[in-house]
């Protein structure tokens, strides 16, 4: 271990952990400001990833693992997250 | 007519049980007449609690069932004169309590008692649902942690759209908060979140704190409900929040962290710095 390492180390060792309640506060505010909103998650999602799926399989041949959709909620908004995996198009 | 409360979280081992058994003996001891109901069919508990598990004959389902009335299935109470406790059945069967069983049993407690206390099972289902349908007042039961916090959430959009008061259209009924287990302690370090915190999210008033407490454990060992030891943190805390409940004005307790000057010192230092 280097010197500088070792230090990092030992300052590391001082300083206070990081407080968890703040995170914990913070991501639930988040959480609960959807859930009243929407009163839950959208349900469209699966329907979503299944027109998706059709189509996109209209132009490639691709399986249902290869559409993936995801929703991150943030303070205020959502990210709708579309992930398609294409096979190798030689 | 009675009132009646729920004590509900949504989240199981909060401390539900434990706040309907010193609840409705801190009413009792008032001397209201006072029915405590285990609604968690399938699983009773309260009748340990209380202390009356070997004078359970009959319980709700039978009632409900018409195998059994009301007078012959409830308990009195070992301590106190006024107060009487609904042991829940074992049975498996989940559809066991009805809508229109409950609504009957009641009914007629309503006739003769002042407060009608309902302990809640856990989750979201029928049980939970019934329990809280007939309630005048709902005391919810939150612990500072997050998935607790989540759940007391969603029991409230619960409590404002699936009781019979919210379909009805008269006015809401009452919440509380009522924040157990809490260790001003952890909070200190920052390990916990702080009742401020709690409260800004839950927006509901607050009933009361109860410390996480050893004297719990002792009370449900010996089956004396927590409020009657009375030297103890808890139970002083549970007797605060029966008062408020009542409508007294009794200051917050337990919710600093006791003693070590030192570190209040240094806990202040650090703030004035940051
Ligand atoms: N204030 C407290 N301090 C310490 N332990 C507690 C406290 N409140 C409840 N407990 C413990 O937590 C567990 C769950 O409590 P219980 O009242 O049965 O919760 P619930 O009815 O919500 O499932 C029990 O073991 C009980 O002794
Ligand atoms: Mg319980």
């Amino acid at each position: 271990m280097s010197l500088s390492n070792k230090i990092s180390k030992i300052l590391d060792y001082f300083q206070r952990p990081e407080k968890t309640s703040r995170c914990a506060k913070e991501r639930l505010q988040i959480i609960i400001a959807h859930e009243r909103g929407s009163h839950n998650k959208p349900d469209y999602l699966a329907a979503l990833q299944q027109d998706l799926l059709n189509v996109i399989t209209k132009y490639v041949a691709i399986d249902r693992e290869a559409v993936k959709v995801e929703l991150e909620r943030k303070e205020g908004f959502s990210v709708l997250e579309l992930n398609v995996t294409l096979p190798n198009l030689e | 007519m009675a009132k009646i409360i729920v004590i509900t979280s949504g989240k199981g081992g909060v401390g539900k049980t434990t706040t309907s058994a010193s609840f409705a003996v801190g009413l009792a001891s008032r001397g209201y007449k006072t029915a405590v109901i285990d609604f968690d069919i399938g699983l009773r508990n309260l009748d340990l609690i209380m202390g009356c598990e070997r004078r359970v004959v009959y319980d709700f389902v039978n009632v409900i069932r018409n195998e059994a009335n009301l007078n012959q299935a409830l308990i009195r109470d070992k301590h106190i004169r006024d107060l009487f406790i609904l042991p829940a059945s074992q049975t498996r069967d989940k559809d066991a309590l009805t809508l229109e069983g409950v609504s009957t049993v009641l009914e007629e407690l309503s006739k003769t008692f002042d407060y009608i206390v309902c302990d809640s099972p856990a989750g979201i289902e029928r049980g939970a649902q019934l329990a809280m349908y007939f309630a005048d007042s709902a005391i919810v039961v939150t612990n500072p942690e997050v998935s607790s916090v989540r759940d007391s959430d969603r029991m409230l959009g619960m409590l404002s759209s699936k009781t019979k008061r919210a379909e009805e259209g008269r006015d809401p009924l009452t919440e509380h908060l009522l924040l157990t287990r809490y260790s001003p302690k952890r909070v200190a370090r920052g390990d916990m979140l702080s009742l401020s915190d709690v409260n800004e999210i839950l927006a509901i008033p607050l009933l009361g704190v109860i410390p996480e407490s050893q004297a719990v454990l002792r009370a449900s060992n010996s089956g004396d409900p927590v409020i009657l030891d009375k030297e103890s943190d808890a139970g002083q805390a549970y007797l605060d929040a029966v008062a408020r409940f009542l409508g007294e004005n009794v200051p917050h307790r337990f919710i600093e962290e006791k003693g070590n000057w030192l570190k209040r010192l240094l806990r202040f230092k650090e703030k004035e710095i940051s």
